[in-house]
């Protein structure tokens, strides 16, 4: 009876855990001010062996046409060879593709948010794509922790 | 047997959950802190750490709000959190306040809903919408100024009307939020019997359905061309400036990834924008950022170009922000009239 409540309560948590992760947009805060907090999320993606592509700076965008705003950044990452895997096999994620967070300012702090990418399953569901959203999601959770740590 | 159970069981409680943390702070810091702000001073979300929101708010609302959300209102529902996590959090969100937590009478006030409505429409309907639909917009960098530190909140909104007592709500009204725009109606000269009539008619809100969007609907729009990649792009460019957008960028996909001239020209992206739009859309949610600017992907595969965008309108049902809704439909039909016309 034990062992069988044990189980019980290990499928149980089992499912929590799947459910409870199922964030679709990740959000992460940070203390620093942009310029630095930018720069950690950047050696984050690095250090976490992605290759960053390109910086949108959608605030420089916005200014120039004469709004008022405060600093916005989009950052994209990826990496080569499942970019070039995934576009050749799976065109239709590429609409999804590269990986990017969204980065702003708010006051003296920073705020970073991402798409998780364990709902590209929804374009696409096969079980080699599925542990690489897994993992992108995973590297995307590590580096928000570091960038909410970041000091 | 027996014991590799138990051992599975302590792994899974120390290294699976991702919500063993191991306090109040820490989970509040993990969950709640990129919206809330570190010390409770808002952002994105309301600034819980001020003393007239706390003063007012039961422990029993702050615990049904973080297990509810807020449909449609940008906060989500933090169900998966578990009794005790939402405990701690309301524990240390508390630790804030020098004051106890207030404890609201459950019992319903029956006023007059129809005197309510009158009440409402005069006093609360420019702050809080008709019929509770709440302020526009969200989080301080684009909707906000930095002086303003919340948005009328929707009381029409099923979170709220479930988390909210009728006592708290008249409390509120009775008392206004120091530090907000939310101002005492006692000392505006409503009897306490007006109040009750305005609290019944918020009440009464309970029977209005959300309008929900309908669940299924596809996350990419996928068009094919019979023309070259070439020429498809050059017709994607004349529709874009034919909608009042502006090319912002044409670059290909792997640009950035391999050595420079070496990328493949039948993967091409292009970018475009209007700046109003892009400005309208980040004021009702700075985290509209994930897809926008507007954006096309064509890829050239077997003599065949196909077209592709995200489906905006999938991708607002993401943000439980019912405000996004409209524009996204707006923004689907939009891709949608581009790339019918560069593949007619």
């Amino acid at each position: 009876m034990k062992i069988i409540s044990r189980w019980t309560a290990l499928f149980i948590l089992c499912i929590g855990s799947i459910t409870a992760s199922a964030q679709d947009v990740m959000i992460a805060r940070s203390l620093l001010a942009f310029p630095e907090a930018m720069s950690s999320l950047q050696n984050s993606i690095i250090d976490h062996k992605y290759t960053l592509s390109r910086v949108q700076r959608v605030d420089i965008g916005l200014k120039k046409a004469g709004f008022k705003t405060d600093l916005y950044r989009v950052v994209f990452f990826g990496k080569q060879e499942e970019l070039k895997w995934i576009s050749d096999t799976h065109p239709e994620l590429s609409a999804y593709l590269p990986l990017k967070f969204a980065i702003f300012a708010e006051k003296d702090e920073t705020v970073v948010v991402a798409l998780n990418p364990v709902l590209y399953s929804e374009i696409a569901d096969e079980k080699k794509l599925n542990v690489i959203y897994k993992r992108w999601a995973e590297d995307i959770k590590s580096i928000m922790s570091e960038f909410r740590k970041s000091e | 047997m027996k014991k590799i159970v138990n051992i599975l069981f302590l792994l899974l409680l120390i290294f699976n959950n991702p919500y063993a943390y191991s306090n109040g702070e820490d989970l509040y810091n993990h969950h709640c802190s990129a919206c809330h702000g570190i010390n409770g001073d808002g952002g994105v979300g309301i600034p819980l750490s001020l003393p007239t929101f706390l003063d007012r708010a039961s422990d029993e609302y702050l615990t049904k709000t973080i297990e509810l959300g807020r449909p449609g209102r940008v906060m989500p529902a933090f169900s998966g959190i578990g009794e005790s996590g939402i405990t701690s959090i309301v524990n240390y969100i508390r630790s804030w306040s020098k004051k106890a937590a207030p404890v609201y009478e459950v019992s319903r006030i029956n006023g007059d809903r129809e005197a309510g409505k009158k009440l409402y429409l005069e006093h609360c309907v420019s702050c809080h919408g008709k019929e509770g639909s709440g302020g526009k917009g969200t989080g301080v960098t684009f909707s906000r100024s930095r002086a303003l530190s919340i948005i009328a909140p929707s009381l029409g909104n099923e979170g709220f009307l479930t988390s909210a007592s009728d006592h708290m709500i008249k409390d509120v009204i009775k008392q206004g939020r120091k530090g907000t725009p939310m101002m005492s109606f006692a000392n505006k000269g409503l009897t306490d019997k007006q109040i009750n009539n305005i609290v019944s008619y918020i009440r009464s809100l309970e029977d209005k359905k959300r309008v929900s969007h309908p669940d299924v609907l596809p996350p990419l729009l996928v068009y094919e061309s019979e023309a070259s990649i070439e020429e498809t792009l050059a017709a994607i460019k004349k529709a874009i400036v034919g909608s009042n957008f502006r090319v912002i960028r044409v670059q290909r996909f792997d640009d950035g990834y391999v050595e420079k001239g070496k990328g493949d020209d039948k993967k091409i992206i292009i970018y475009f924008c209007n700046f109003n739009m892009l400005y309208s859309a980040l004021a009702i949610d700075p985290r509209v950022g994930l897809f926008l600017p507007c954006r096309i992907t064509l890829i050239e595969k077997n003599g065949k170009v196909k077209l592709m965008s995200i489906n905006p309108a999938t991708m607002s049902k993401k943000f439980n922000n019912d405000e996004l809704l409209k524009l996204c439909d707006e923004m689907t039909s939009l891709y949608e009239s581009i790339m019918e016309e560069a593949t007619l």
